[in-house]
């Protein structure tokens, strides 16, 4: 899944089936993301038994996102009217494509004239709309400031985790690619060595660009201030030395008051990095002479997620804080990585939020991308119950289907037969016999079939298949007689 | 559609339909009750104060700031300037930045200390290192809090430079992040910046690198 130069896209991306094939056969990809999403997972357990208040405070953080759905126009009304008060700008924009033609309208009205750049910090968001692709076709040139999307970038590969979007890299690889682009043909291998050469490339990028475009981590209602997490500092450079700071935030992000973030900043690095509390925060709000921007312009952008509040069940979707704490503990991410998923947006919440982004109209097979072990809701600190809506966004695929598709069809006859002992005797008499020429023998004497025909064959294409026993338990039962032998 | 008006882009229509939907969305969840009664329904049961002792909390602001490798030392008010001194020798650093209203008694002599006037980012790379108070901090999560005060100054002054020399009061140091966001509530809009420790990624393998783009070094001295 390294497609060169193309975009997660989940209009266009394979099925995840398809797609999981392709990343389960990359043996060093597995071995990356086995290694990566162990250590983290540890961390995470060791931080989170330290807090004996853990559940008390995931209780909040459901509460606190619940409510702020339940509300979310009266408090964007309100992030906004402060915001502005403050001296920023609020755009809204309804899709996508709305907020990337705000953005590059921005980008090339503040940036130099003749050379115009941007410097990035991580954000989903604008990975979510494929925002640099949007610029560079506008004349604007992006440096993501993030390690890792700095790795991605250079790359050219897609992010594969919400938190840690290189962490399908190791050192080796991530060694080429800095040797190549940045052209260091001496350049070492240890991490240390790799962050030095990123530190260089960038540190003239942050001191010479005028223009910054970031995410947001939360936006606070109260004060019209946005909040900002991160580890490296870059995203510090981003949000003070600029001229120009444009902000895009999904309408999700919002929280109530300042001291919610008591609550979320206490979840949030704990559950993503298994750290007690991110290395930098940054809380700003407005303009405020001498110290930062001069010009602050933030892009409320929905792109489908009104639409996900307006289901009942789906709309706890939308109290996610990104902190890929899912991603780290499903096992079948945690096999597949995140490529599979044919959006940035991978793992289990991304299996629930991608196909809803796409009003179901796109990413229908990431709802069965899931065992349903629930590793995932135990995890979340927002207490998200993501098994819970992947069973319902799979009964909404289906229903998407029709009646007449072979899986709803298949279910209709099946329960025929279970309803009448007379038809489900017969239906395993037929069994018997259809199956003998699939049916092969081990060493011990033992039947197994290896293949199925059409859609049965989804069971057979991973595991083999017991021939049915020559006696069902009813035959024999009814054999035994009265004395019950 | 966003239009644009003389590099004036108008949103308006958008906004009001996205709120149209946020409102229709939400006709089954409606409730009665004012939005500022149902945010104070929100049950908070955590931890809201301090559990442990004056003594143990400082403890454990230094061995989470040590954890983080950053280099502390607690110092009676009388002995600060004694105790920055050595520091700044130790890394052999003589051209300090300094934002304005940091307390003079503080500084040691025998350094250049430049007071911060607004200079460029370029400007603030040439220094060695950079001396603020700070705010509030954090035991339990080994944060110190920076906001735009007078002897905190503007956030790039903390940033640029590659060292960052730190003094926190011990009456402002807190248990508990919710005491911190209590006292940093009457000041929230200023701007304000957390960190704990020097910058540091796991980008690589999981891997902590201590200092990428922030400071690599830093010194904190806890004032008794």
């Amino acid at each position: 899944m390294n497609s060169e130069n193309s975009v997660l896209d989940p209009k266009t991306s394979p099925t995840f089936p398809i797609a999981a094939r392709a990343t389960l056969g990359d043996t060093q990809l597995r071995k990356n993301v086995r290694h990566a999403t162990e250590v983290i997972q540890n961390k995470r357990a060791r931080v989170v038994a330290e807090m004996p208040d853990w559940q008390q405070l995931r209780e909040s953080g459901r509460q606190i996102r619940q409510h702020t759905m339940a509300n979310l126009e009266t408090y964007l009304e309100e992030f906004e009217r402060n915001c502005i008060r403050a001296g920023g700008t609020v755009h809204w924009a309804r899709d996508g494509e709305e907020a990337k033609r705000i953005v590059t309208t921005l980008a090339k009205t503040y940036a130099s004239q003749q050379n115009p750049e941007v410097i990035k910090i991580k954000s989903m968001t604008t990975e979510e709309i494929h925002l640099n692709v949007a610029l560079e076709a506008a004349g604007v040139k992006a440096y993501e400031t993030d390690l890792a999307e700095l790795i991605i970038q250079l790359g050219h590969d897609q992010p594969s985790h919400i938190v840690v979007p290189a962490l399908h890299k190791n050192r080796q690889q991530i060694r080429e690619i800095f040797q190549r682009e940045m052209n260091l043909p001496e350049l070492g291998e240890k991490p240390q060595d790799l962050a030095d050469a990123a530190r260089k490339f960038l540190r003239e990028k942050f001191l010479r660009v005028n223009t910054a475009v970031s995410g947001a981590n939360f936006l606070i209602a109260e004060t019209g201030g946005v909040c900002i997490v991160e580890s490296e500092g870059n995203g510090r450079m981003c949000l003070t030395l600029p001229e120009t700071l444009i902000t895009i935030a999904g309408i999700d992000k919002v929280l109530p008051r300042f001291e919610d973030l008591e609550v979320m900043l206490q979840l949030l690095p704990r559950s993503a990095t298994g750290e007690r509390m991110n290395p930098y925060n940054s809380i700003w709000t407005g303009v405020h002479a001498g110290d930062g921007p001069k010009n602050f312009h933030v892009v409320l952008m929905d792109n489908a997620r009104s639409e996900v509040l307006a289901d009942s069940e789906g709309r706890q979707t939308l109290n996610c804080i990104r902190c890929g704490a899912c991603q780290n503990a499903c096992p079948v991410y945690r096999q597949t990585g995140g490529h599979a998923y044919g959006s940035v947006y991978a793992g289990p919440i991304g299996a629930i939020l991608t196909p809803q982004l796409q009003q179901l109209h796109h990413a229908q097979s990431l709802p069965y991308a899931s065992s349903l072990c629930g590793a995932c809701y135990e995890v979340c600190p927002v207490k998200i119950n993501i098994p819970e809506v992947l069973i319902h966004l799979r009964n909404k695929v289906v229903k998407q289907k029709g009646p007449l598709n072979p899986e709803a069809l298949a279910m209709k006859m099946a329960g025929t037969l279970f309803r009448s002992e007379r038809r489900f005797r017969a239906a395993q008499r037929l069994g018997r016999f259809a199956e003998t020429p699939l049916v092969r023998r081990d060493g011990s004497g033992d039947g197994w079939i290896g293949w199925l025909p059409g859609l049965l064959g989804g069971w057979t294409q991973v595991r083999d298949l017991r021939e049915m026993p020559k006696e069902t338990f009813r035959d024999w039962w009814e054999k035994r007689g009265k004395r019950g032998n | 559609m966003a239009t644009e008006t003389n590099g004036v882009i108008d949103t308006s229509s958008a906004r009001q339909e996205i709120l149209r939907w946020i409102r229709a969305a939400n006709q089954g969840v409606a409730d009665s009750q004012p939005v500022a009664q149902q945010w104070d329904r929100i049950e908070r049961p955590y931890r809201r104060s301090a559990t442990r002792s004056r003594e143990e909390i400082l403890e454990l602001l230094e061995d989470r700031l040590r954890d983080y490798d950053a280099n502390v030392v607690r110092t009676a008010e009388a002995e600060v300037a004694a105790a920055a001194a050595k520091m700044l020798a130790a890394r052999g650093h003589k051209r300090l930045l300094i934002p304005g209203g940091l307390n003079p008694a503080w500084l040691p002599a025998g350094f250049d200390y430049v007071v911060d006037d607004g200079a460029s980012p370029a400007a603030l790379d040439g220094f060695d290192g950079v001396i603020t108070g700070s705010t509030v901090a954090i035991a339990l999560t080994g944060s110190v809090v920076l906001q735009n005060v007078p002897g905190q100054g503007r956030r790039a002054v903390s940033l640029v430079p590659d060292h960052h020399l730190c003094f926190v009061r011990v009456e402002d140091v807190v248990e508990t992040v919710p005491e911190a966001f209590d006292r940093l509530k009457a000041t929230s809009t200023l701007p304000t910046t957390f960190f704990a420790g020097p910058s540091a990624t796991a980008d690589i393998e999981m891997t902590r690198i201590k200092g990428v783009h922030g400071p690599r070094f830093l010194d904190i001295i806890l004032v008794e």
